[in-house]
C-alpha cells in the first residue's frame, strides 16, 4: 500500500529557513515533504493524489509554539491536552511545547513519556514536553536531565518559576552542557518581583497595585548571561518585555554567546494601559510593560535579538480571574491568537513576513533540534495553509480551549489558518467549521 | 470656592457610586462639601436626626477592621434616619470561601439602597459596584483611594482656612501603602492646591510625581511654609527594617515634632487620618496642640461629609424626578 500523497497547488511558498517565497506547489506524501517548488505540477498532478487548491493562500511551516501550559495532568478543567490540541491546531500551530508546572510536576522519566504518550493518544498536533529542571519546581536540586533528555524532554525549565539560585543555576547550566541541553528561564527575579501585580510605573502607582519593577527582568538576564559565559551552558529566556533585558541579550550576543530568546504576543500587543480599571485579563507574567518597552520587543523581533514568538498559553477558568486584581491569577490563553496577533507586525510594517514566520518556525526548531519547522524535501508534513489578509475579530467565546481568559477578545485582525496539517494529515479544516 | 449651600440648585450629582477622588469635577467635590455644611450644623444639635432616609437600608460590609470608619457611616446613616447593617469579615462568608461576587449578588439580592465598602486589595471595591444594583461608597480599597477621608480633611481645611485653593500641603510618611495619600492628593490638585509629599524613598510608590507632586525627602525642607502638615499612620510591621530601620531613626527624621514643624507657617494645621501612633510619626505634645492640631475636628466632620454622600448618592431614590 502506498503512502498518501496531497498536493498542495497554487500556493504562495513561505519558508523563512531558506527564504523562498514564491507561487508554486508542494506534494506530501505519508508523514513528510516530498517535493516542493514553482514548476512542480505545471504540467499537471498525475491520478492518485488528492489536490488541495491554494489559490490565493500561502503555505508555510506549521508553527512551533515553545512555551505553552498545558494543564494536564493536574488541571483538567483548564485545559486537556485534547482541547489544547484543538486550539492550537486552529492557530496554526503543529508543535506544542508543554511546560512541565502540572500536577504532578513533570520532573521524572515516567512522567515525560506519560506526557508524550498522552499527546500522542489525545491532541491533534505534536506535544513535546519540557522537563522541570528542579525536582518539584522547588528550585533545590537538580532533576535527572541526562534521563529525562532520553526519554523525551526537549529542553528544561522550571515553568513560570525562576532558577532563581545563583549557586544552583550556574551548577544546572554547567551539568545540562553535558548532553548539551537547553535551560529555559523565565526571566524574573523572584525578590524583586514579589507581590508584584502588573507594570511597575504610573498606572500601578494610581491603581494603588504593587509594581514588577522593570530591574527585576534585567538583573536576572544580566545574571544568567554572565552564568551562561562562564559555564557554556545553553540558555533560552522564555519571554523578555523590557527593553533594558533585551538589550542586555543583544549585547550578549555581539559577545558571541549563544543565547536565544522569546517574546509573547501579549508583550508586543498590549501596553500597560491595557489593565484599564482592573481587568484581571491583563494580568500576566512578564507583566505588560511600557510603550517604550513594548516597541523594543518589537525591535528586538525585527533585529533578531528576540529569537522566538512562543505563545506562553496559560490557561486560567473563569473563577480565577473574577477576583480583586491582587487574588486574580495571571495568565491569558494564546494559542488561537498567537498568529493573528504575529501577522499585525508585518501587516503594520514593522516585520518582514518571512522575519515574523521565522520566529515561529525554522527558529525555535533549531533551538530545539526539532526535524520539522521549515518547507523542504524529506522534512516532516507539518505545515498550515494560510489567508494572510482576510479580516477577522477574536471572539474568546468561539475559543477551542477550554479557558476564554483573554484580553484580546473583539480585536480585529487580519489573517488565519484556513488549514493545518500534521505529519501530511488536516487536522484542522476551516471550510469544515461550523 | 464653589457656590455655597444657599445658592446651589438641586444639581444632580452624576455618578452613581464613590468610588474614588480621581475623576470627580471641583464643582463635584464642591457639592459634596457645600452638603457636607449643612450636616455639621445638624450634628451638633440636640435632636440630630431627620428622617429623609426613612424606609433606605444601608449596609456598611467591611471586611477590613475599622472602628472608626464603620462607626462614623453607622452614625451617618442612622442620623439621616436610613436602618443601616453592619457586615463584618468575621461574620461574612467570605471567611468559608465564599467569592468577592458572590457576596455581592447576595447582599444585591436583599436590595439594599446603599453599600457602604471597605477591601483589603485596590479595585476590589470597583469590582463588587459593577455587580449590584444599588449605590456604593468606598471606604478603603487597599493603596487605592480612600474618597470620604479626603473629603473630611478638605472640610476641615475649609472651614479652618476659607478655602482650598492656594494652600501648601505637606502629607507626610507613608505614601506607598495610602489610600488616604492617594485619594487626598486628587482631591487637593483637583482644587488648586499645592501638594508636597514627604517620605524616605522606599515608603513611596514608583512614577509618584506624575500625580503633579513635588517630593521631598529632607522633612524640614518638605514642611517650608506649608499651611497644611498631613502626617499619615505608619503600619507597625512596617517599621522594623523591612521599609524603614526602626522606630527610633524613622521618629528621628520624619516623626512630626515642634522642632520640624518650626519650618511650616506658624498657623499651619496638623492633620491625621487616625488612629494615630504617638511617638512614631507624630510627638504626642503636637498631636494633643489645641492651636495647632484638627485631629479631633477631622473626625467630626467625618461624620458629616459621609452623611453628605449618603445623601447625595442617595437622591435619586429619593427625587427620582430631579434626575434626567
Amino acid at each position: 500500500m502506498t503512502a498518501a500523497r496531497t498536493a498542495y497547488l497554487g500556493v504562495r511558498l513561505l519558508d523563512p529557513a531558506s527564504g523562498l517565497d514564491q507561487t508554486g506547489a508542494l506534494l506530501t506524501e505519508g508523514g513528510v515533504i516530498a517535493d516542493l517548488g514553482p514548476g512542480l505540477f505545471a504540467d499537471g498532478v498525475p491520478e492518485g493524489i488528492d489536490r488541495v487548491d491554494g489559490r490565493d493562500l500561502a503555505l508555510a511551516p506549521g508553527l512551533i509554539d515553545m512555551h505553552a501550559h498545558l494543564r494536564e495532568p493536574g488541571a483538567e478543567h483548564q485545559e486537556t491536552l485534547s482541547s489544547a490540541g484543538a486550539a492550537a491546531a486552529a492557530g496554526g500551530i503543529t508543535t506544542l511545547i508543554a511546560t512541565p508546572n502540572t500536577m504532578p510536576v513533570i520532573d521524572e522519566v515516567a512522567l515525560v513519556e506519560f506526557v508524550a504518550r498522552r499527546g500522542l493518544e489525545s491532541c491533534a498536533v505534536r506535544v513535546l514536553p519540557m522537563a522541570a529542571a528542579t525536582k518539584g519546581l522547588a528550585g533545590l536540586e537538580m532533576t535527572e536531565m541526562g534521563l529525562l533528555a532520553q526519554a523525551g524532554a526537549v529542553a528544561f525549565t522550571d515553568g513560570d518559576r525562576a532558577l532563581a539560585d545563583p549557586r544552583l543555576m550556574r551548577r544546572a547550566l554547567a551539568y545540562a552542557s553535558t548532553f548539551g541541553l537547553l535551560l529555559v528561564q523565565p526571566v524574573e527575579e523572584p525578590a524583586l518581583a514579589r507581590d508584584g501585580m502588573m507594570n511597575e510605573g504610573e498606572i500601578a502607582m494610581r491603581l494603588g497595585l504593587a509594581g514588577i519593577p522593570t530591574v527585576a527582568e534585567t538583573i536576572l538576564v544580566e545574571r544568567d548571561l554572565r552564568l551562561v559565559e562562564l559555564t557554556g551552558g545553553r540558555w533560552h529566556a522564555a519571554h523578555l518585555s523590557t527593553a533594558q533585558a533585551i538589550d542586555a541579550v543583544r549585547q550578549a550576543k555581539h559577545r558571541g554567546l549563544t543565547i536565544s530568546a522569546g517574546a509573547a504576543p501579549a508583550n508586543f500587543a498590549l501596553n500597560e494601559t491595557a489593565v484599564g480599571e482592573y481587568r484581571t485579563f491583563a494580568k500576566v507574567k512578564p507583566p505588560l510593560r511600557s510603550e517604550d518597552d513594548r516597541q523594543a520587543v518589537v525591535a528586538g523581533l525585527r533585529d533578531g535579538t528576540i529569537d522566538v514568538i512562543s505563545s506562553g498559553h496559560a490557561p486560567q477558568d473563569a473563577d480565577s480571574k473574577r477576583l480583586p486584581f491582587a487574588q486574580a491569577a495571571f495568565g491569558i490563553v494564546g494559542l488561537e491568537t498567537m498568529l493573528p496577533l504575529a501577522l499585525e507586525l508585518w501587516h503594520n510594517g514593522s516585520l518582514p513576513l518571512l522575519t515574523l514566520l521565522k520566529a515561529m518556525t525554522c527558529r525555535p526548531a533549531e533551538i530545539l533540534g526539532l526535524a520539522q519547522g521549515r518547507l523542504a524535501i524529506g522534512a516532516p508534513a507539518d505545515l498550515v495553509l494560510l489567508d494572510l489578509s482576510v479580516p477577522w475579530r477574536i471572539d474568546e467565546r468561539r475559543f477551542r480551549s477550554k479557558s476564554r481568559n483573554s484580553p484580546f477578545g473583539g480585536r480585529p485582525v487580519q489573517g488565519r489558518a484556513v488549514r493545518t496539517i500534521v505529519a501530511g494529515r488536516t487536522v484542522f479544516d476551516r471550510t469544515e467549521e461550523a | 470656592m464653589t457656590a455655597s449651600q444657599d445658592t446651589a440648585p438641586s444639581r444632580p450629582f452624576p455618578h452613581r457610586h464613590l468610588l474614588g477622588i480621581e475623576g470627580l469635577t471641583p464643582d463635584e467635590i464642591g457639592l459634596l462639601l457645600d452638603q457636607a455644611e449643612a450636616s455639621v450644623a445638624q450634628n451638633r444639635q440636640v435632636d440630630k436626626k431627620r428622617s429623609d432616609l426613612r424606609g433606605l437600608t444601608q449596609i456598611n460590609l467591611f471586611f477590613e477592621e475599622s472602628t472608626r470608619t464603620r462607626t462614623s457611616f453607622e452614625l451617618a446613616g442612622k442620623r439621616l434616619g436610613a436602618d443601616v447593617i453592619n457586615m463584618s469579615v468575621a461574620t461574612s462568608s467570605i471567611k468559608k470561601g465564599e467569592t468577592l461576587i458572590d457576596t455581592a449578588m447576595t447582599l444585591n439580592a436583599m436590595n439594599p439602597d446603599l453599600l457602604v465598602v471597605r477591601h483589603p486589595h485596590s479595585g476590589a471595591v470597583e469590582l463588587l459596584s459593577q455587580k449590584v444594583a444599588c449605590a456604593v461608597i468606598n471606604a478603603g480599597d487597599g493603596s487605592h483611594e480612600h474618597p470620604t477621608q479626603a473629603l473630611l480633611d478638605a472640610l476641615t481645611i475649609r472651614r479652618r482656612k476659607g478655602r482650598l485653593s492656594g494652600l501648601l500641603v505637606a502629607i507626610c510618611g507613608d505614601i506607598l501603602h495610602s489610600r488616604v495619600a492617594r485619594s487626598n492628593i486628587h482631591l487637593l490638585n483637583t482644587m488648586g492646591a499645592r501638594v508636597r509629599l514627604v517620605a524616605p524613598p522606599t515608603l513611596l510608590p514608583a512614577s509618584v510625581e506624575r500625580l503633579g507632586v513635588e517630593v521631598h525627602h529632607d522633612m524640614r525642607r518638605g514642611l517650608a511654609d506649608c499651611d497644611i502638615v498631613m502626617m499619615l499612620r505608619l503600619q507597625s510591621e512596617r517599621m522594623h527594617g523591612a521599609f524603614v530601620p526602626s522606630i527610633r531613626e524613622y521618629f528621628h527624621f520624619w516623626g512630626l515634632d515642634y522642632d520640624k514643624l518650626a519650618s511650616a507657617r506658624p498657623d499651619a494645621l496638623i492633620m491625621h487620618p487616625g488612629p494615630m501612633n504617638r511617638g512614631v510619626e507624630i510627638d504626642s505634645a503636637v498631636a494633643d496642640d489645641i492651636d495647632r492640631s484638627v485631629i479631633r475636628e477631622q473626625v467630626e466632620m467625618g461624620v458629616a461629609v459621609r452623611m453628605a454622600c449618603i445623601e447625595i448618592l442617595t437622591a435619586r431614590l429619593r427625587h427620582p424626578e430631579r434626575v434626567s
